[in-house]
C-alpha cells in the first residue's frame, strides 16, 4: 500500500515541486495558507493537471507526464473530503453517501450504506438534507461518501477548519477512529499544528510549493531541519548561532553561550520551544548555573489557561518592546513568580535546545 | 371561428421549445467547457438572433433554406421544401428562441459550485452522470426559466415566421400572424379575440411557473427542516 507522488506545477506565485510517498501511516501536510497544499491534493485526485511528474497508487500509474498517462479523476479510486465538504444539496444524507455505489446491486448498495452510516455515527439522519445537518454531521457525511467507493487512498482538505471549536475535538476523535480502521494512504491537509500532530504519524511541511521537512512527526518537531520548519511547527524562539570548539554554542541574537546536548557539524541557528523555558527561583551556583540567564519581562499576553511572557535577556530600557525569548507557562505557575523582583532567571535546558543547519 | 391558428401556434411553440431546449442546453454545456480562441465569436453567433431584427433573421433563414440556399438545396435532394411550410414556422421560432435558452441555462450552470461536480467525479461518476444527477438538478430553476422564456418567445414570434413561412391559413398561420392579417383586413373582432387568447396563454404560463417554483421551493425547504 503506497502512494508515490512527484509533481511539478506552475502556480501564479511559485512552482509547486513536491516529491514524497505515503504508506498506511496517516500523513499530515502542514503549511501556511497559500503554500500549495490544496493544489497538491487536487493534483493527486486528478482534479488538476500537474505540469510534470508522476503519481502512482499501489503500483497503478495515475499520472505520468513522460508517458502521457492521465487517468481521469473518476477512475482513480481516491476518496476526497473537500474543505467545505461539497455535499450535494439536493440529495439526502443517504443519497449523498450512496452516490459512489451506483454500479452495485440494490441489496449491496443498501448493506454498504447502512455499514457506512453506522461507521460514521449518522444513524437516524439518513433522510435529512445537508442543510439540516450540523457542521460535524456534514463532515461525517462527506467522510462516509468518500469512503463509500472503498478508495485506495483518502485525501482530506482541512477537514476541521469549518467547524466550531467545541465540535472539533469530537470530530477529531471520529477522524482518528476512521484513520485507525482505514490503514491505507491518508493525506490530511491542515494549517493547524496541533491537529496535524494529533491526527497523523508522518508530517510533511510545505512552504511556497516545496517540501521543507518530511518524516515521522516526533522527528520533525524535535529536530526541525531548518529555522523555517521550526517556525512553521510553532517554535517561537530561534537565534543565529555559531559552534565553539568546546562543543558549546554561541547564540548571537541572544548574546549568550549555551551548552547543548546534540551537536551538528555546522549550526546556523539554535532554537527552543516556548513551553520548554524553565523559570528558576534564583541564580543557582556551580555547574547547575549552566544555561541559566537573568531576564526581564517586556510584556505578557494571556489566554484562558496559559500566559505568554515576552522576555529580554538584558535589562530593558523603559517602554522597550524588543524581546529575546517567548515563554509559555500555565497561569498557576505564573501566579507563583509574577511578583518576584527582577531579574528573573530562566533556564534553557540542553535537552530542549536544538540546532538547525539553515 | 377557425381555431387553427391556436393549434398551429401551440404545435409550433412546443416543437420549437423542445428543439431549443436540447440545442440551447447542449450549447451551454459545451460552451462552459470550451476555452478556445473562438469563444467571443461563438458567443456572438449564439446570441445574434436575440439582437437582430426578426426580419433580418427571417431573411437570412430564407437565403439558407430557399431553393438556391445551401440547406434548401440539400433538402431538395430528399424531395423536401421547407420554405412556406409548417416546419418553417418551427425553424423560425426555434432560432429566435435559442439565445434565451442558451444564455439563461448557461448562467444557471455557471452558478453550480464546481466543487460539487468535482466531488461527483472523484466518486466515479461519468461526465453524463455528473451532468444529469448533479449539474442539471441544481441548475434546474434557471433551466426551467429559460425554457419558459423560450416558449413565450416562440409563441410570440412574428417577423421571421412571416418571412420564411408566410401566411397560409391552416398551415403556417400562427396567432400573431392571424392578428396582423385580421387588423390588415379590418376584422377588429377577430384580432381582439386572438389577442385575448394570447394574453390568457401567457398569463397561465407565467402564473403556472410562479406557482410551480413556489411549491417546489417550499417543498425543498420543508425537506431540509425535517
Amino acid at each position: 500500500m503506497a502512494l508515490d507522488v512527484q509533481i511539478e506545477k506552475k502556480l501564479p506565485d511559485f512552482l509547486l515541486n513536491v516529491a514524497f510517498s505515503a504508506s498506511e501511516a496517516p500523513l499530515s501536510i502542514l503549511g501556511p495558507s497559500g503554500a500549495g497544499k490544496t493544489m497538491l491534493l487536487r493534483c493527486i485526485a486528478g482534479l488538476e493537471q500537474p505540469g510534470r511528474g508522476r503519481v502512482s497508487l499501489n503500483g497503478r500509474v495515475l499520472f505520468d507526464s513522460d508517458r502521457a498517462i492521465r487517468v481521469p479523476a473518476r477512475a482513480r479510486r481516491i476518496g476526497m473530503v473537500f474543505q467545505h465538504y461539497a455535499l450535494f444539496p439536493h440529495r439526502t444524507v443517504a443519497e449523498n453517501i450512496s452516490f459512489g455505489l451506483h454500479d452495485l446491486s440494490r441489496e449491496e448498495q443498501a448493506s454498504r450504506l447502512s455499514a457506512l452510516i453506522a461507521r460514521t455515527h449518522l444513524e437516524g439522519l439518513a433522510g435529512r438534507y445537508p442543510r439540516a445537518l450540523s457542521g460535524g454531521e456534514q463532515q461525517r457525511t462527506a467522510l462516509a461518501r468518500a469512503l463509500a467507493i472503498d478508495p485506495e487512498a483518502l485525501l482530506l482538505d482541512e477537514p476541521l477548519s469549518s467547524l466550531d471549536t467545541h465540535l472539533r475535538s469530537q470530530v477529531e476523535a471520529q477522524l482518528q477512529e476512521t484513520f485507525t480502521a482505514y490503514r491505507r494512504p491518508t493525506l490530511l491537509v491542515t494549517h493547524n499544528i496541533e491537529e496535524a500532530y494529533r491526527l497523523c504519524e508522518q508530517l510533511l511541511v510545505l512552504s511556497r510549493g516545496r517540501v521543507a521537512a518530511f518524516g515521522p512527526k516526533e522527528e520533525v518537531f524535535q529536530r526541525p531541519p531548518t529555522r523555517e520548519v521550526a517556525q512553521l511547527t510553532g517554535c517561537k524562539n530561534s537565534s543565529r548561532a555559531t559552534m565553539n570548539a568546546d562543543g558549546s554554542v554561541e547564540a548571537l541574537d541572544w548574546n549568550c553561550r549555551l551548552r547543548v546536548k546534540q551537536t551538528i557539524p555546522k549550526a546556523a541557528f539554535v532554537g527552543i520551544r516556548a513551553h520548554h523555558i524553565d523559570f528558576l527561583e534564583s541564580m543557582p551556583v556551580g555547574a547547575t548555573s549552566e544555561n541559566v540567564f537573568p531576564c526581564w519581562l517586556v510584556r505578557a499576553s494571556e489566554t484562558p489557561f496559559r500566559i505568554t511572557l515576552y522576555l529580554s535577556l538584558r535589562q530593558p530600557v523603559a517602554q522597550a518592546t524588543e524581546y529575546d525569548l517567548q515563554a509559555e507557562v500555565f497561569k498557576e505557575k505564573w501566579q507563583g513568580f509574577r511578583s518576584r523582583p527582577y531579574p528573573w532567571h530562566v533556564r534553557l535546558s540542553p535537552d530542549s535546545l536544538f540546532l538547525m543547519p539553515e | 371561428m377557425d381555431l387553427s391558428p391556436l393549434w398551429i401556434s401551440l404545435a409550433t411553440s412546443l416543437t420549437a421549445t423542445t428543439i431549443t431546449f436540447i440545442a440551447g442546453l447542449t450549447a451551454a454545456v459545451w460552451r462552459e467547457r470550451y476555452t478556445g480562441p473562438a469563444m467571443a465569436l461563438l458567443d456572438g453567433i449564439f446570441l445574434l438572433p436575440l439582437v437582430l431584427p426578426p426580419t433580418v433573421v427571417g431573411f437570412l433563414l430564407l437565403l439558407l433554406f430557399g431553393r438556391n440556399g445551401p440547406l434548401g438545396k440539400l433538402l431538395l435532394r430528399f424531395g423536401a421544401t421547407v420554405v412556406f411550410s409548417w416546419p418553417a414556422t418551427v425553424i423560425a421560432a426555434a432560432v429566435v428562441a435559442f439565445p434565451l435558452m442558451y444564455i439563461t441555462s448557461r448562467a444557471a450552470l455557471e452558478q453550480v459550485n464546481p466543487e460539487l461536480l468535482q466531488a461527483a467525479r472523484t466518486l466515479g461518476a461519468s461526465d453524463w452522470r455528473v451532468f444529469r444527477e448533479i449539474a442539471l438538478p441544481l441548475a434546474w430553476p434557471g433551466v426551467l426559466a429559460g425554457t419558459m422564456l423560450s416558449f413565450a418567445r416562440a409563441l410570440g414570434e412574428f417577423g421571421a415566421t412571416l418571412m420564411i413561412a408566410g401566411n397560409i391559413p391552416g398551415r403556417t398561420e400562427t396567432i400573431p400572424i392571424a392578428i396582423y392579417f385580421a387588423v390588415e383586413a379590418d376584422q377588429m373582432q377577430r384580432a381582439l379575440s386572438w389577442c385575448a387568447v394570447d394574453v390568457v396563454i401567457s398569463l397561465a404560463l407565467l402564473s403556472g411557473l410562479y406557482y410551480w417554483t413556489r411549491v417546489q421551493g417550499l417543498g425543498r425547504a420543508r425537506g431540509m427542516a425535517r
